[in-house]
């Protein structure tokens, strides 16, 4: 019962934590968005490897962005990072993602 | 000088041998030769000229001696172009034919004569060379200029000498010459010459860089893992239906205040200042009343504690419209919410003048000018601020019509209005009043007009829907006349006042001076009918205290004071003029006040005295101005009094005609509404007594 109860409480949990939570960005509004939409869907093609998904956020960053984008994708990791100012976007994905996505060059 | 090569024509032998003898003779000194020509050229030259020339003959002493015949003998010579010295048997040896061979092509030139001249052609190489050198020179001594054109010709010569001398100069030297030798110069007049070329200083360039700042970087840094992913989740879910729970109120919200900036955008310039201005109207207001102000708030008259109970008015703003001047006030009302707002209705009471109305709202904080202001084709005869909505107004026209007036909404006109097609009344409205929204929450009202109806008006999506309650006839109900008799006389209503409690019951008074009691559920039937008054019923009124009480006046100059339980009146005062109007005070439940057309105000407080008023003021400035309308401000001791030149009138009441009971020492004052009706029961009961015991 208890498994269940967890099982259906965890589905319940990934279904209604499905939206990206940005927890911290600097760009601007229209940078943000964009960003954002990117994120999740690099991250739903890519559900299992976090590694192309990450690929594919950086590629199409620096194609729209200008160059020197970097991303981490995880489900756990620190990190403190330099990065150009108003060109950060930290956020959760899924429930069980951080994606972070700076440029510095 | 010019060059010159002379050849001369070669004697040939060719021709006789005596001749050729001769010749040679005349050859043998070679050198001669010439000169005998030129003596033979002068000789010919002797005849023409002999008076030029007085020459003696030289003549060489070897000359032959001739005869006069040899003299004259003529030689023939043939000159030809042949050299007669030139050899004519030259061999040479032929390789090819390996053998001598004469040559027939012998040289024919001979030179008898040779000068070296010493001009020279300017663009010859020597002449070029020359001028090199000349100008060199004069580079050197160009002091010496003036003497150039002399030493141009010297220097020319010793040039040509010196060219002649150093032929053999070497060709190097002459070359350098030549390089170092100018371009030809453009000869400048000598004397009067001026430069015009100038030179400038030349801007030194200079170089110049400059480094951008590095775009501003940042540093950040955090930490991710499942239990913090998942707490910001449960937060941000959490705080999502918070959201969500107050969006569809704060939607709302957000709506109206964008209508309302919208709104004020859509103004034009002076509205955009409306709000400004309107506060330096109130100051300006404030600094002008200031007095009257103070009047109204600390000012008690202390004469009245030696008057004992008699009490006085004092009259504080006085409030006038320019447009509404000539136009009696024929309804006054305060607003509920805004203590200090009310609204007056002007029109006329005169049935031969009747002319446009006007609505006017004022403030006793703007005692100079309307807060609101509307005009209308017809006169105003009556009005009615909604309780709950205090900026939604009713009115009765004397056409009949009645109209809503909505001061939110910036229009000059009325928002609402009935039409003929809409049941309108076909008299003067004479009263209308504001009920309790109905089942379906739409706003409604009552009219009373003389046209015999009361009416009941909704309003169902913006548009007024009337309801007929009760229609009168002068005699009410009677049929026991034959119905072809029956006159249906209507009897014209006049005013009404609704129960407070009992939502169905209501008053009419009518023209004739009858008042009915009716209810809302009997359109055709009266409850009651008190035989009130000998004329109009100017104004009904309920106690605000009591439940049972109900005060009327009429133009037969009586007040009366009534229990709607009895026919007869409990109180009955003659003031001895039309009583216009009577209002209850809101604060006690023994004191009213009356307007007569007389000009004054009366008012009484039964619990002081039962018989006489306490307190009789003119409150008009002109003899034939009649007040027309009272009403008492539901929290301050203040009256508005209108009048029939369109004036209204503020008058503060003394501190004698608020004064509550002074009770026995010792005891507590008193107060509240059970405690009202206690002290408007106990006279009651002492006038009813005797009038009880009578009809017993």
């Amino acid at each position: 019962m208890a498994d269940a109860d967890s099982k259906k409480e965890e589905a319940d949990y990934k279904r209604v934590h499905s939206f990206p939570l940005i927890r911290q960005s600097d760009m601007p509004e229209e940078m943000r968005m964009e960003a954002m939409e990117l994120c999740v869907t690099a991250c739903e093609k890519y559900s299992n490897n976090n590694e192309s998904a990450a690929k594919m956020i950086k590629e199409a960053m620096d194609k729209k962005f200008g160059s020197s984008w970097h991303v981490v994708i995880g489900e756990g990791f620190g990190f403190e990072i330099t990065h150009e100012v108003k060109n950060l976007l930290y956020l959760y994905f899924g429930g069980s993602l951080a994606v972070c996505v700076w440029k510095c060059s | 000088m010019s060059q010159r090569k002379f050849s001369k024509p070669r004697q040939s032998t060719v021709l006789g041998p005596g001749q050729g003898l001769k010749i040679s003779s005349q050859k043998v000194p070679k050198g001669s030769s010439k000169k005998k020509d030129d003596d033979e050229s002068t000789e010919i030259g002797e005849g023409l000229d002999e008076w030029a020339q007085n020459k003696v003959l030289l003549k060489p002493t070897d000359q032959l001696e001739l005869t006069e015949a040899d003299l004259k003998e003529e030689f023939t010579r043939v000159l030809t172009a042949n050299n007669p010295h030139a050899p004519q048997n030259i061999v040479r040896y032929n390789f090819k034919e390996r053998a001598y061979k004469p040559i027939s092509m012998v040289e024919q030139l001979a030179v008898h004569f040779s000068l070296e001249g010493h001009m020279l052609h300017k663009d010859s190489d020597e002449a070029r060379r020359q001028r090199a050198r000349v100008d060199s020179t004069e580079e050197i001594v160009p002091a010496e200029s003036s003497l150039v054109e002399f030493e141009d010709a010297e220097e020319q010569m010793e040039a040509t000498d010196e060219s002649l001398k150093t032929d053999s100069v070497e060709p190097a030297e002459v070359i350098e010459i030549a390089s170092k030798g100018k371009k030809e110069q453009k000869l400048t007049n000598q004397f009067n010459f001026s430069e015009r070329a100038s030179q400038t200083y030349n801007n030194l360039n200079r170089d110049r860089a400059s480094q951008t700042k590095a775009p501003p970087r940042a540093t950040f840094s955090d930490s991710a893992n499942q239990w913090e992913i998942y707490d910001a989740y449960v937060k941000e879910v959490q705080l999502q239906e918070k959201a969500k729970e107050k969006q569809k109120p704060s939607a709302k919200k957000e709506e109206t205040i964008q209508k309302k900036i919208a709104l004020e955008y859509q103004g034009d310039d002076i509205t955009r200042v409306s709000k400004s201005s309107k506060i330096v109207e109130r100051m300006v207001n404030q600094n002008i009343y200031d007095d009257v102000a103070q009047d109204f708030k600390y000012f008690e008259d202390l004469s009245d504690d030696f008057r004992d109970q008699e009490g006085t008015l004092l009259p504080l703003w006085k409030f006038q419209y320019e447009k509404a001047k000539r136009l009696a006030v024929t309804a006054l009302c305060w607003n509920p919410r805004y203590n200090d707002l009310f609204a007056v209705g002007h029109g006329s009471y005169d049935f031969l003048k009747q002319t446009r109305g006007m609505l006017l709202l004022y403030s006793m904080k703007n005692p100079s000018f309307p807060e609101f202001a509307f005009s209308t084709d017809s006169g105003i005869m009556c009005l009615d601020i909604h309780h709950e909505h205090p900026y939604i107004l009713a009115a009765g026209f004397y056409d009949g019509n009645v109209a809503i007036y909505n001061l939110k909404k910036p229009s000059s006109q009325a928002n609402y209005k009935s039409a003929s097609s809409t049941g309108k009344h076909t008299d003067p409205v004479w009263q209308v009043r504001w009920q309790k929204n109905d089942m379906d929450n739409n706003l409604n009202f009552y009219s009373v007009s003389s046209d015999g109806r009361v009416v009941s008006w909704t309003l169902i999506k913006n548009e007024l829907v009337y309801t007929d309650i009760i229609r009168m006839t002068v005699e009410g109900t009677t049929s026991d006349k034959p119905e072809a008799l029956q006159l249906h006389v209507i009897g014209c209503g006049t005013s009404f006042a609704f129960h407070k409690q009992k939502d169905h019951l209501f008053l009419v008074g009518t023209e004739e001076g009858k008042i009915h009691k009716c209810s809302k559920a009997y359109s055709s039937h009266f409850l009651e009918t008190f035989n009130a008054h000998n004329m109009t019923v100017d104004a009904i009124r309920w106690n605000p205290f009591h439940l049972k009480i109900f005060i009327s006046c009429s133009s037969d100059w009586t007040v009366k004071i009534w229990d709607h339980t009895f026919n007869t009146p409990v109180f009955t005062f003659d003031l001895n003029a039309a009583v216009g109007d009577v209002a209850w005070a809101p604060y006690s439940s023994t004191v009213f006040a009356a307007v007569t057309t007389d000009g004054k105000v009366h008012v009484f407080d039964l619990n002081i005295n039962k018989y006489e008023a306490i307190c009789i003021q003119a409150v008009v400035a002109k003899k034939k101005t009649k007040p027309t309308h009272l009403e008492f401000n539901p929290i301050y001791p203040i009256i508005v009094v209108g009048d029939d030149r369109g004036q209204v009138t503020c008058l503060k009441l003394s501190p004698n005609l608020r004064k509550l009971p002074k009770e026995k020492k010792g005891q507590e004052v008193q107060k509240g509404p059970a405690y009202e009706i206690a002290k408007l029961e106990r006279l009651l009961n002492l006038v009813r007594e005797p009038s009880g015991a009578e009809t017993k």
